[in-house]
């Protein structure tokens, strides 16, 4: 019988409560007294010098109350990087300033160079649409494709930076000689040049903010649409704009999902606060999903060339990879990591390859800033890595389930190091891929692609094996890797006086439901029932300093440090006990949420402990503290490390170049599972993108800088009747060896996985239909690219 | 301005509405139904999605002022009497037919609405009715089975059970 | 958006006499409008609305012609000539996702003539006649190009007058983001003869395919477009597709148009 409750259980989340009866609270729903609202006036031209801004009309318009440009904000900081990547001459990244507002020039369309706030949303849009005709912005030539833009040495995204390149980094440049003897020698070399594609994240909830300034005791407070509030905080007090980090409290509410674009501090946010603090009134503003597309910050978009080095029977010798990357016009907080530590360090995957190499150029252009998209760089690094396999595969006639199968590394081979610098705790990557190949129903497939040839249409077949890097952290592994931040995670358990519990989180829930399965972690610990525990996250003033969620880290992570501070909840309430009983400590134990002296039947309920602790008449008060809340920081010591196969299969229309994904397989290793339902329902998220990435989503700038996908009308997101239902399955587990509850993390697994399988699959069906010559297809593979690949 | 009443969740409201008002804004500034959320101008995500005189409409893409006398059901709405989940939305919960909860009502709306419709819809239908509501979360899985589950169907054959 | 006076008269004769007003524009559904004004590439200061004139609602048979009045929403139109013109109730259902259907009407979407709407392939493919307060246009004269029809300012279209073939079919590939027609091909054989109309792959708006015509009129089967080809100049390309990929699609979605008649 499955659990009800607890840890394992498919409990339901209590957060459906409130989001069911609309009566979430998300920012854009909250309506303060006095309120104002923010415009911001954004660049229409991708690359342009700002000549001149007359604010006065604009000014003088009905309703208006403020102007900001640039000019106002260029003493104020810069929104930084997080992460310091040297090149391989050893010299720092550029860094250029990323202004609040732009200062000088725009460098991508929709880059905001003035804001206007007003009483009403209506005056403040017309005000920006004046100040918008009385600037002069000339236009510069964009710099928009990646290889034009490090040959060109006049024209520059930013001035002070002639090959508009960020850094050149090798990973591991040791590597690199032996990496380019084997691929010389090797007695069979497939490369591959791929794009992975451009994506925007999309969270359906707009970003949002609203400042307030509170003139009696000089604090403000942001109500924003974050996934990590405290890192916000730190950005915007410590780097931007300078004021105390303790006269800021940042709010994320009810946040409707991130996928990493709401991990970054955007400018509007401290613009909302500087706006505030002037007019002593709170100040709102909420993105249109037009400005969403122009300013979230976007995902992937890498060019790659990778080269696998292999004997003839498909056992590989080494991999080579060359990406250039685009990190768009400014660094935004954590661009600069996701395509080094969160992809060159994945290019081993799960196979025991000898050498690897991995250069990676990242490029400034006219266009919107690129960070991290759920997965960030590992999908990236999964995808070459599948996808040169599958091509090596059909070059040499192997076949790729036994391919994975020969290279893929073994259980007992762990703890293991691979060339590109993990070390992989654990795992049992044949188990998944056997699973995987069982519930794809390997036998049958002819069958059913007889079927699909009788109606006119291919079916095809594709895998994936992955493995991913996640539960971003060890501050002290990351810290050698250049971030500027830790990445630990903090939890506070407050028992309260009546026995029910309030656990702050460091993490921040925005569709994971926390609120729930924390909650079944802390009473299955605590032997108390779920009902009677509350998990209080994304408000500074009530948190601990965590680091929010993001990379597959609330859980192992976070999940981690509450697990350590209800360790010091049992160890405070066996003093409480002992005290109690008039026993020594040592001799009390606790199970099923009572305090027993062992041997005896003395006990005292956990109620009751909680009780004493803030009634504590007779407390022994030298030894013996009052109260029953604790705290833990955790800090792992690696990364955890899930690994799984999917199993794609498609049918392709011939005539029109449609693909329909007809099943999805998933086999997965997350470790331990503490609520079976949850898991499922992130894999199936994640799939969800992934078979977007794969087959609609692609952002796509013209040669002037415009984006041409720049709205729902012409940037294609699954539907409904777009996928199928998927098939997962997560019995395979190994539970990582150094977090207390021996979970890995599974937000971006199938983000990760799915889009090499989708393509392999479609490559496959063309295959067997008779269109050999396709080789690679570059996602998204659409309709129309699928049919001029048949026809090309 | 115009004068508009209209039944929202069964109870009479009048208000004074300038002609741009969308029924979202009415909803969302006027009633304080904030419920009813805004993800996209192009009329394409729907999770504005209520009901207007019982039919499914974006509420982002039609003027308050058009509706004078309409009868508007918005998430607020769908509970029991008792302030218990009603039949969908308690489906939603049983499923995990939802994560981050901002699509939520539109999903929620348009289901109900299909299923006054089509008492019995087949995965198909379901897939084929919500093409206008954009989930980010799900991957529709757990959605499609959720409207199944509260059509009365069993669901212990979909996928991944 | 910007402001507007808002009026909704009941008849049409007020709907005229309100569309006079200076920079007037007639909402009839809104669904293509709004977005628009919304990003204010449209900024009326008078928006009549016509959904609240009853002689604008509802199909009715006229011999063998079916009428449609201009506000009739898709969804009534899907419903409500499932029997007596099953090839546009189809079209109709498969407009949009179902909140468009119940808002959007068969005259809003003609008025505005967006190169990707349904519509315009059934009145052109059947040769439909566009019924004004003024006048009645055939469908050959109706359409000019992208968002442009023969309506003079301050016209409305009061109903359709659809000649219902004795076969007729629609299949439409759509964009996979806007779910608009990438291409939709509309065809017909009735009275007049064969019919082909294509939308969502003219840089002009929706055309005729005369050599499809042709082949039809020969044949009215599938494989009787075999042999033909379509030449992709004058085709859009875009993100979604190429010139030639278009007008593939059109071959293969007038042979599926004939199949599903």
């Amino acid at each position: 019988m499955p659990k009800d409750h607890g840890i394992g259980a498919s409990s339901k989340r209590r957060e459906d409560i409130r989001f069911l009866t609309g009566k979430g609270v998300y920012t854009d729903d909250l309506s303060l007294n006095g309120q104002t609202h923010a415009v911001f006036v954004r660049s229409e031209v991708a690359h342009g010098r700002i000549a001149s801004i007359d604010t006065s009309a604009a000014a003088g318009m009905p309703g208006v109350l403020a102007v900001f440009t640039g000019e106002d904000f260029k003493d104020v900081g810069g929104n930084p990087a997080g992460w310091l990547i040297n090149s391989r001459n050893g010299e720092p990244m550029r860094e250029p300033k990323r202004p609040v507002l732009a200062h000088g020039k725009v460098r991508h369309v929709g880059d905001a160079y003035a804001a206007v706030v007003a009483e009403t949303y209506a005056e403040a849009k017309n005000a920006a649409e004046q100040l918008a005709s009385d600037s002069v912005i000339e236009e510069l030539p964009a710099i928009v494709d990646m290889a034009a833009a490090l040959a060109d040495s006049t024209n520059r995204v930013h001035d002070e930076i002639p090959d508009n390149q960020c850094f050149d980094w090798g990973w591991i440049e040791d590597n690199r000689a032996a990496v380019d003897e084997a691929i010389k020698n090797a007695p069979h070399v497939t490369t591959l040049e791929l794009v992975n594609n451009r994506l925007v994240p999309n969270a359906m909830e707009p970003r949002a903010s609203i400042g307030e300034y509170f003139p009696g005791t000089g604090d403000y407070k942001l109500t924003t649409t974050s996934q990590n509030p405290h890192l916000t905080r730190l950005l915007i007090a410590a780097f931007v704009m300078g004021i105390p980090e303790n006269k800021l409290t940042v709010v994320a509410p009810d946040v409707g999902g991130g996928f990493g674009s709401k991990i970054y501090h955007y400018g509007e946010e401290a613009v909302v606060l500087a706006a505030a603090k002037k007019l002593a009134r709170p100040v709102r503003w909420t993105a249109e999903r037009s400005e969403s597309f122009l300013t979230d910050a976007h995902g992937r978009d890498h060019v790659t060339k990778i080269e696998l080095a292999c004997e003839k029977d498909g056992t590989f010798i080494a991999f080579r990879t060359e990406t250039m990357a685009n990190v768009g016009a400014y660094l935004s907080n954590f661009s600069t990591a996701t395509p080094t530590f969160l992809h060159g360090t994945l290019m081993a995957g799960p196979y025991k390859v000898p050498n690897v190499y991995v250069n990676v150029k990242t490029v400034f252009t006219n266009t919107a800033p690129v960070d991290a998209y759920r997965g960030a760089g590992r999908p990236e690094a999964t995808f070459s890595l599948e996808r040169v396999i599958d091509k090596m595969c059909r070059e040499l006639g192997l076949d790729p389930f036994e391919v994975r199968r020969k290279n893929l590394l073994t259980k007992d081979m762990f703890p293991y190091t691979t060339p590109v610098g993990l070390a992989y705790d654990t795992g049992d990557y044949h188990a998944t891929l056997d699973k995987a190949m069982e519930m794809a129903d390997l036998a049958g497939f002819e069958a059913r692609r007889a079927a699909s040839a009788a109606k006119g249409k291919l079916r095809g077949m594709g895998l994936s094996t992955w493995i991913e890097a996640c539960g971003i952290a060890p501050s002290n592994l990351v810290g050698v890797l250049g971030s500027r931040v830790g990445l630990y995670d903090a939890a506070t358990v407050r028992v309260n006086a009546t026995g029910n519990i309030s656990v702050m989180t460091g993490a921040h829930s925005h569709g994971q439901g926390h609120e729930t399965v924390f909650a079944q972690i802390v009473a299955e610990k605590l032997g108390v029932d779920e009902s009677s525990i509350e998990i209080v996250h994304g408000d500074t003033s009530k948190i601990p300093f965590g680091m929010g969620s993001y990379g597959s880290r609330s859980l192992a992570v976070c999940g981690s440090a509450m697990n350590r501070a209800v360790d010091k909840i049992i160890a405070k309430g066996k003093k409480i006990a002992a005290h109690m009983l008039e026993a020594a400590e040592e001799d009390i134990t606790f199970e099923n949420g009572s305090f027993s002296v062992a041997g005896t039947d003395k006990a005292k309920s956990f109620g009751e402990i909680a009780f004493s602790a803030y009634v504590p008449h007779n407390y022994p008060l030298e030894t013996l503290e009052p109260g029953l809340e604790e705290t833990a920081f955790y800090d792992p010591a690696n990364f955890t490390y899930p690994a799984g196969a999917y199993i794609c299969e498609v049918e392709v229309d011939p005539e029109t170049g449609k693909v329909d994904i007809l099943a999805f397989h998933c086999a997965d290793d997350f470790g331990n599972i503490m609520n079976p339902m949850i898991v499922e329902g992130q894999v199936h998220g994640g799939v969800g993108q992934g078979i977007g990435q794969a087959l609609c989503e692609n952002t796509t700038y013209d040669g002037n800088g415009q984006l041409l996908s720049g709205s729902y009308m012409d940037y294609a997101m699954p539907r409904a009747d777009d996928v199928p239902f998927y098939n997962v399955d997560y019995s395979c587990q190994t539970p990582c060896t150094h977090n207390p509850l021996g979970v890995k993390g599974c937000g971006e697994a199938g983000a990760i996985g799915s889009p090499p399988a989708v393509v392999n699959a479609v490559i496959d069906a063309l295959h067997r239909g008779g269109h050999s010559h396709v080789t690679h297809i570059d996602m998204p593979v659409s309709p129309s690219r699928v049919w001029s690949a048949i026809n090309g | 301005m115009t004068k508009v009443t209209m039944t929202v969740n069964g109870k009479s409201v009048s208000a004074e509405v300038e002609g741009r008002t969308l029924l979202s804004t009415f909803l969302r500034e006027g009633l304080r139904l904030t419920g009813t959320h805004v993800g996209c101008d192009t009329s394409q995500c729907g999770a504005c999605v209520v009901h207007v005189d019982g039919k499914v409409v974006k509420s982002c893409t039609a003027f308050a002022a058009d509706l004078d006398g309409a009868r508007v059901t918005t998430i607020e709405g769908m509970a029991n009497a008792d302030g218990t989940l009603g039949t969908v939305q308690q489906a939603f919960q049983d499923h995990h037919g939802l994560q981050c909860g901002f699509c939520t009502p539109g999903m929620v709306m348009s289901a109900a609405a299909l299923l006054s419709e089509n008492p019995k819809p087949s995965a198909d239908d379901i897939r084929h009715y919500l093409e206008g509501n954009i989930c980010r979360c799900t991957g529709y899985h757990n959605i499609v089975k959720a409207v199944l589950a509260a059509s009365g169907q069993d669901v212990s054959a979909v996928a991944a059970e | 958006m910007h402001n507007f006076d808002f009026v909704k008269p009941s008849t049409v004769a007020e709907a005229v006499s309100a569309l006079t007003r200076d920079e007037a524009m007639a909402l009839s559904g809104g669904q293509t409008l709004m977005p628009t004004m919304k990003q204010r590439l449209a900024a009326p200061s008078v928006l009549v609305s016509l959904t609240g004139i009853a002689e604008m609602q509802g199909l009715r048979l006229e011999g063998r012609d079916l009428v449609i009045g201009a506000a009739t929403t898709h969804a009534t139109v899907a419903a409500e000539a499932a029997k007596s013109f099953p090839a546009l109730a189809a079209l109709a259902g498969g407009v949009g996702d179902p909140a468009v259907r119940n808002r959007g009407t068969i005259g809003g979407s003609l008025a505005n003539n967006d190169p990707a709407a349904d519509y315009p392939a059934a009145v052109l493919g059947t040769g439909a006649t566009v019924v004004t307060n003024a006048r009645e246009i055939a469908a050959d004269d109706f359409f000019q190009g992208l968002f442009s029809t023969a309506l003079e300012e301050g016209e409305i279209i009061t109903a359709v007058r659809f000649p219902v073939p004795e076969r007729a079919g629609y299949a439409k590939f759509r964009q996979p983001a806007s779910r608009f027609a990438l291409t939709g091909v509309f065809v017909a054989k009735g009275a007049g003869g064969v019919r082909v109309a294509v939308t969502g792959a003219g840089e002009d708006g929706v055309f005729r395919w005369a050599e499809a015509e042709a082949a039809l009129s020969r044949n009215f089967a599938a494989d009787a477009l075999d042999g033909l080809s379509l030449s992709a100049d004058g085709l859009i390309g875009d993100l979604h597709g190429t010139p030639a990929y278009r007008a593939n699609l059109v071959k293969v979605m007038a042979k599926r148009a004939v199949a599903a008649s």
